[in-house]
């Protein structure tokens, strides 16, 4: 089953004894600030987990896949992720026996 | 932006927590995620994105200083793909904003 959000809440309710409603209000405004932050053009580090990046692309030629037809893909900003060293060597620790 | 400007932040919201609580939180959050892909799990937030595992398969690599090739085996590597909003967001600021450091 993958993390969610109300995975973190419930953590932090056990964990801390925030209240539910303080837990998911924490939870939310964590990722809500790294999202605010990367919207400002501000990159946003987290040691002991990795590195959100930010990359201006410019545009390029693409097609339309079901037509054919030539269109170019515009200028734009995306975001790119750099796991940290530590989570790296964690993960790669991960024997892998199911697939994901 | 850091993880201890991020506390910072936080707990200005949170005035009813201490910094040592929101950063004992975020302590916990981060671990949470880490420990998650750790053990081969995926994380899924709506409207940021979702982290799973890629699998690099094994390969032959080199020792640099010898140039004799080292065999190298499988292995996992985290990726991340953002969620709508994130990239929405983002998108939006091009040309508006001039990239930061962290």
């Amino acid at each position: 089953m993958a993390l969610t959000k109300a995975d973190m809440a419930e953590k932090l309710f056990e964990e801390l004894g925030l209240n539910k409603r303080e837990a998911k209000e924490l939870v939310e405004m964590f990722f809500e600030e790294i999202r605010g932050a990367l919207e400002n053009g501000r990159q946003v580090k987290l040691s002991g987990f990795g590195n959100f990046n930010l990359r201006d692309k410019g545009e390029r030629p693409g097609r339309n896949p079901k037509t054919g037809e030539e269109i170019p893909i515009t200028a734009r900003r995306v975001v790119t992720f750099h796991p940290g060293q530590k989570l790296k060597a964690r993960v790669e620790a991960y024997a892998g026996t199911q697939e994901q | 932006m850091t993880k201890s400007e991020l506390i910072d932040i936080l707990s200005q919201h949170q005035k009813h927590l201490t910094y040592k609580d929101v950063e004992f939180a975020m302590k916990t959050m981060i671990e949470q995620m880490a420990q998650t892909l750790a053990s081969g799990d995926r994380i899924e937030i709506r409207g940021f994105g979702s982290f799973s595992l890629h699998y690099r398969p094994p390969r032959l690599g080199r020792n640099p200083k010898t140039g004799d090739s080292v065999p190298l085996s499988g292995k996992y590597v985290p990726h991340f793909k953002p969620g709508k909003e994130l990239r929405d967001r983002v998108n939006s600021s091009i040309g508006k904003v001039e990239i930061r450091e962290a």
